[in-house]
């Protein structure tokens, strides 16, 4: 644990000015290889090192990176708010994030959710694991929250056709305790889910049509 | 705001396009056939998801989670609350993320804990202006707080650690001490309140670790006391689901605490409780055999009676989530309210039609029981959705009442006359 010093009158960021951007352009510059990223304003200059790795169509293509279509803007912008406070701990995010207002994490979050639902793979399908992950999402009641179709609301994301790797790697790490997530449903929810059936369920949702 | 509409349309082609290809994919291939496919074994007993039905009705209830950033002060719901005739309601604090527990300093500051964040919070008031400060952040689910003899008492999921001298150090807190850690770490119910009794104790409660379950009574399930060192710990009373509130009677000394029923029984059962623990009293309060008193449990009651466990003394509704609670030991509120309890009722998730999400007021006979439960404040609930969800009560100095708010981030103050 960490006692912090007193931030004054300032437990939310949304007053901050606009003075702490430097590093932030610093970042975006780094990541989008773009040297001559002077004025951050359009937003698909903000945007850009999102979807480099995030997927430009909503869909990711980079190994444990989730796919942000489709996802509701307040699960965005949860998530964008807890990596900022350090809250979950993923380097990259962290970073990005550090030195956002709480406006700017609302209008990513308000953009971002306007990228069309993530396609599942054409390729590597497996019947007998999709069967199998199937019946644990039948047993663990994925749908009821996540919405029979799988396609989240309000703060609660979409996991339909969601990276397998990171749907596998987000499920252990909630079962390890690694990520706490911010409301402790889903803690609730693996706790005693079986390593085998956490894979068996990651190959049916993202494989979901 | 740096966002502009224009620099979109490209991303948005892309979009289109994309879900134009998903489509077309969709349509080539069709799902695999849900029918034929064997039914899903259900949860098995003990397990956090059993009880949840497979139902149209129960599918459509999720627990709710409120937005991590705090509602600007002038978008507050405060007049929509309603409180009795010559009370007043008005906005204390904004800007105080996912606020729950809440405590009072000798000197004034008002502590407040949260659950989905990471911080403890000062709220102080300098020039007339009131100003939110993060004490501490990093914390896990810090919901619990307590106040004794200058220092702050903070309860983590699994670890209790005490700041001296709190109000001399709000802008520059101590390395807090631990006091003890000897707790188990689950997440379900693992959020605590904390509260220091007459006996110079700190009363720490460990919720049952899932929705129900038959957990060992010796580790889950129960109110746990210790000396303040942490020394000492020991469980007072099992059988108790999830109390997320309780309070000491201003005369008798006696422990009352709410405890919040099991979810997905039914609609209207069980209801939640207020409880007391009295000398004469058993020390076993029925989870998770016996619900509300009268009520076993349809797995776990078999071959039991609630005749074995000390009922309530008032039952506060199905699924309202009564929480936070206080005696009013104040002079500004009405005689009538005196020595009342205040409870805040977060509000019923797992119900169709919501209840709670308002702050009742339980008065007592010269006994102990309970002669009444009545609205206090209200209008935390329109169109069956929470426009704000009260968590924890707090009697000021002057006698006036704080009332928490999870749901907007806010503390808002009740008082009398003036």
């Amino acid at each position: 644990m960490a006692a912090e010093g007193s931030r004054a009158a300032g437990a939310t960021r949304a007053g901050r000015k606009r003075s702490a951007l430097p590093p932030l352009l610093l970042a975006l510059a780094l990541l989008s290889g773009a040297p001559g990223a002077a004025r951050p304003e359009p937003l698909a200059e903000r945007l850009a090192p999102c979807l480099a790795c995030h997927g430009e169509t909503g869909t990711s293509e980079t190994p444990e990176v989730p796919s942000l279509g489709g996802q509701p803007a307040s699960f965005l912008l949860i998530q964008l708010y807890v990596f900022r406070e350090k809250q979950r701990i993923a380097e990259p995010m962290n970073e990005l994030t550090k030195d956002f207002t709480d406006d700017d994490l609302r209008a990513l979050s308000d953009e971002l959710a306007k990228l069309p639902p993530p396609v599942p793979p054409t390729i590597g399908a497996e019947p007998a694991r999709i069967e199998k992950g199937r019946e644990v999402s039948a047993r663990h009641r994925c749908g009821f929250c996540h919405n029979p179709d799988l396609s989240g609301h309000d703060q609660i994301p979409r996991i339909g056709a969601q990276r397998q790797d990171y749907l596998a790697k987000a499920l252990r790490e909630y079962k390890s305790g690694e990520r706490r997530g911010y409301d402790p449903a889903m803690a609730e929810v693996v706790q005693e889910m079986a390593d085998a059936d956490l894979a068996a369920v990651a190959h049916y949702l993202a494989y979901w049509r | 705001m740096w966002l502009e509409r224009a620099s979109l349309s490209a991303l948005t082609v892309a979009g289109l396009f994309a879900y134009a290809l998903s489509g077309a994919a969709l349509a080539q291939q069709p799902p695999a056939p849900a029918a034929g496919a064997a039914p899903a074994a259900p949860p098995a007993p003990g397990s956090a998801l059993f009880g949840r039905p497979e139902t149209e009705g129960a599918a459509r209830l999720a627990p709710i989670a409120p937005p991590p950033i705090p509602t600007a002060a002038d978008k507050l719901p405060v007049a929509k609350l309603k409180a009795p005739p010559g009370f007043k309601v008005e906005v204390f604090a904004a800007g105080v993320g996912n606020a729950r527990s809440l405590r009072i300093g000798d000197k004034g500051t008002v502590f407040v804990g949260s659950r989905l964040l990471d911080k403890v919070y000062a709220l102080t008031e300098k020039d007339g202006k009131r100003e939110v400060k993060v004490i501490a952040s990093g914390l896990h689910r810090p919901n619990g707080l307590a106040y004794h003899k200058g220092a702050l008492y903070v309860a983590e999921l699994s670890k209790v650690w005490r700041y001296d001298a709190i109000e001399d150090h709000l802008d520059s807190p101590p390395k807090p001490t631990l006091v003890n850690d000897n707790f188990p770490k689950d997440e379900p119910h693992g959020w605590k309140f904390i509260g220091i009794g007459p006996d110079e104790k700190l009363y720490v409660p460990v919720g049952a670790n899932a929705n129900i379950n038959n957990p060992d009574p010796n580790v889950y399930a129960h109110i746990r006391r210790m000396n303040l060192d942490g020394s000492g710990l020991e469980v007072l009373v099992q059988g108790v689901r999830n109390t997320v509130g309780f309070d000491w009677h201003p005369t008798t000394k006696e422990l009352y605490f709410t405890d919040n029923g099991r979810d997905w029984l039914s609609e209207d059962l069980p209801e939640d409780e207020l409880n007391r623990i009295s000398a004469a009293g058993k020390k076993h309060f029925g989870y998770p055999f016996c619900h509300q008193g009268n009520f076993g449990d349809p797995e776990h009651g078999w071959g039991r009676s609630c005749d074995e466990f000390e009922p309530p003394v008032a039952l506060l509704g199905p699924h309202t989530a009564a929480l936070g609670m206080r005696f009013y030991t104040g002079e500004m509120f009405p005689a009538e309210y005196k020595n009342a309890i205040f409870i805040a009722r977060h509000g019923a998730w797992n119900r169709t039609k919501k209840t709670g999400g308002d702050v009742v007021v339980a008065k007592l006979n010269p006994d102990g029981s309970v002669k009444s439960v009545e609205p206090f404040l209200t209008g935390f609930l329109e169109d069956n959705k929470y426009v704000a969800r009260p968590v924890d009560v707090q009697m000021m100095k002057d006698g006036s009442l704080l009332v928490s708010d999870d749901y907007n981030g806010a503390v808002y103050r009740v008082s009398h006359g003036g």
